[in-house]
């Protein structure tokens, strides 16, 4: 690790002695260990038996080294580890911050809950189309994401990351699967094109591909060129894969045919990672070019969140609804992007947080609904709060907490990103985020009352005995049971006591703001 | 493409390519070659014993499914990271030892294995490809 203790570098600069401890590999630990599972479950792929345990313990290490690594940022600030012993600009680096590592370390926790719900509904097909091995891929894609500090490798984790979504999400070659993923590939392979046209253009540029290396360049001063043309194609990149305005559409029209955990692990992970690589890109690296056409991200922001929830009410489909719901939550974070001050990224970590975990198990809920009722469409649940109350109040906390409503996680997030735009005097975007909470508590208010308050479905007489829903088996029961109740009791604790969370995601959007502990990591303060 | 002349040969042409793609892995530290183009020679060693005598024979030459060894190559390439911690340099850094055996010194290194790696992961993907375009055929 470059940033601790005397460092030696070579005469020809291309080598550098430090001693690495244990501790410093947990830095590469996140991308290592999903793709060792995925690897190891792709050679047992015939095992369908043994596949579900294996990865319930990969995802376990992952969350493991997760936390580890969020323990040692938030101890020793940013930390750098440059693969193959080269020198930082040359080399590929991974390098670590606060905002990193919260995110890299709620996905791993998301992806083990994901992984107990898995194991009770993955079916044998499935698992010799290799399910297991695509998840881990794709876990390790998300870690890789979260973690590196190279450009042009972070377009490498996000094309991890997208094979592996396109081969769970085509599992199981439905028509209306095929449908959705021609939406979800193309829109996404449009989006990663540009991508990775804006980074070359960076590297044409600045000559060169690291983060650090790119933030000391552009913010020189000394650079001539289309800098903010090039923010603006990272800006338009990355928010297509985050589903924002007008580049919503192909979420809402994916994301309902999956199964219903892979449905879960998208909306909970991936426009994330987007959401994510806005803030490394556009905010940190393009500050000032940022600046320049903020007002256009806020209307975009505006636009999403309201187009979102318009259409969540719009729907019957609950997955769609959800999906709309996710556009929503995008485009709220989007206005802190807008905003860019360190109040505003404070809120748009906590909101992300929130939002990975609320909207997974809303997703996984719809899961639990679809095997009760057989069924998702609106017009044809009901009556599941006689049939399991527990899971009707669960559900509630949960639609509280997608509503932005207190003791939930999710009003947080909006308390903070409402108080950032108040200090900045932008009282429409206010509004826009308090007009989109209240239709999104219409929204899955809609949801849970016809789902859980109504008797039955459509039709049924007020008054008549509860609807009979089919009964879960012991197993898929136990897995819900875990892992729904892990995910609400994480919003309702982080609803109650938000202090940890809330004071990590400020240190977090500070080292977005100024990194300077984040270039002095990848140079060691030599420079 | 079933003449008794491609068929009486093609075992043999098999044996060769594999042989041959092991010793472009091999020198493909220093001079052109390594795992990628080697793996790619062993691919179409298997695919041209499938075109000639079926895929069935194939399957069961190479014993384990193409995507399996396809999974051991990541595995094992990965793997060649992991000694950088006993050395206490970054991850993936090459790591090199040079046994003597008798007068000949060996070169290994931690970057052989990564390439061993990588020669498996396209061996098992393309000949995977392969052997499913080929079963398209047959039938």
């Amino acid at each position: 690790m470059a940033s601790k203790g005397p460092e030696i570098t070579d005469v020809t600069g291309i080598l550098v002695n430090a001693d690495l401890q244990l501790a410093d590999f947990l830095i590469v630990a996140p991308v290592v260990i999903p793709i060792l599972f995925s690897a190891l479950l792709l050679m047992l792929r015939t095992r369908p038996a043994t596949q579900g345990r294996i990865a319930i313990i990969g995802m376990a290490l992952l969350a493991l080294a997760c936390f580890g690594l969020l323990q040692r940022v938030l101890d020793t600030g940013p930390v750098t580890m440059t693969m193959g012993r080269w020198v930082p600009p040359f080399g590929i680096s991974f390098s670590v911050d606060i905002a990193g590592a919260l995110l890299a370390f709620t996905s791993s926790v998301i992806a083990f809950v994901g992984s107990i719900y898995a194991n009770s509904t993955a079916s044998k097909l499935e698992m010799r189309y290799g399910f297991y091995p695509f998840f881990m891929a794709m876990m390790a894609g998300v870690s890789g994401a979260f973690l590196t500090g190279d450009l042009f490798n972070l377009y490498v984790w996000f094309e991890v990351l997208l094979i592996s979504s396109f081969g769970m999400i085509v599992l199981g070659s439905e028509k209306n699967q095929l449908d959705g993923t021609m939406k979800y590939a193309f829109l996404n392979l449009v989006a990663t094109t540009m991508f990775l046209m804006a980074t070359g253009y960076t590297y044409g540029l600045t000559g060169t591909l690291n983060m650090a290396d790119i933030w000391t360049k552009v913010n020189s001063g000394l650079l001539e060129g289309p800098v903010t043309t090039i923010a603006v194609l990272f800006f338009l990149a990355f928010a297509m894969k985050a589903a924002a305005f007008p580049m919503n559409f192909w979420l809402p029209a994916s994301y309902h045919t999956p199964k219903f955990l892979v449905s879960a692990v998208f909306a909970g992970l991936l426009t994330k990672v987007g959401v994510y690589a806005l803030l490394r890109v556009t905010l940190m690296l393009f500050a000032d070019q940022r600046d320049l056409f903020a007002e256009i991200i806020a209307w975009i922001a505006a636009l999403t969140m309201i187009a979102g929830v318009l259409g969540a009410l719009a729907q019957n489909d609950i997955r769609r609804i959800f999906g709309y719901l996710v556009i929503s939550g995008i485009g709220t974070m989007l206005a802190g992007l807008a905003i860019g001050s360190v109040t505003a990224i404070t809120g748009i970590l906590v909101y992300a947080v929130h939002s990975m975990i609320v909207m997974t198990a809303l997703y996984l809920a719809a899961g639990v609904v679809g095997r009760m009722m057989n069924s998702n469409d609106l017009r044809q649940v009901g009556g599941i709060y006689a049939a399991s109350p527990m899971f009707a109040a669960g559900f509630l906390i949960l639609a509280l907490s997608v509503s932005g409503l207190p003791p939930t996680s999710g009003f947080w997030g909006k308390f903070i990103l409402v108080k950032a735009t108040v200090e900045l005097g932008a009282w429409w975007l206010t509004a826009a985020i308090l007009i989109s909470g209240l239709l999104t508590s219409i929204a899955i208010f809609r949801v849970w009352i016809f789902t859980f308050w109504r008797g039955g479905p459509s039709g049924t007489r007020d008054g008549a005995e509860a609807w009979k829903v089919e009964p879960l088996n012991q197993e898929y029961q136990l897995a819900a049971f875990i892992s729904l109740g892990v995910l609400v009791l994480a919003t309702f604790a982080l609803g109650v006591f938000p202090e940890v969370l809330i004071g990590t995601a400020a240190d977090g959007a500070k080292g977005l703001l100024y990194p300077t502990g984040y270039i002095e990591s990848v140079f060691g303060g030599t420079q | 493409m079933n003449t008794i002349i491609f068929r009486t040969f093609a075992p043999y042409l098999t044996a060769l390519m594999v042989l041959f793609s092991v010793f472009i892995l091999l020198r493909g530290h220093n001079d052109p070659g390594g795992g990628f183009i080697g793996g790619l020679l062993a691919a179409s060693a298997f695919a041209i014993y499938g075109i000639a005598n079926g895929v069935t024979p194939v399957r069961r030459a190479i014993y384990f499914h193409p995507i399996s060894l396809a999974g051991f190559g990541l595995f094992i390439a990965t793997l060649a990271g992991l000694p950088s911690i006993l050395a206490q340099v970054p991850f993936l850094t090459g790591l090199w030892v040079y046994p003597k055996i008798g007068s000949v010194e060996l070169a290994l290194s931690t970057t052989l294995i990564f390439d061993i790696g990588v020669y498996f992961v396209v061996v098992g993907t393309i000949t995977s490809i392969a052997l499913a375009l080929e079963e398209r055929l047959e039938d």
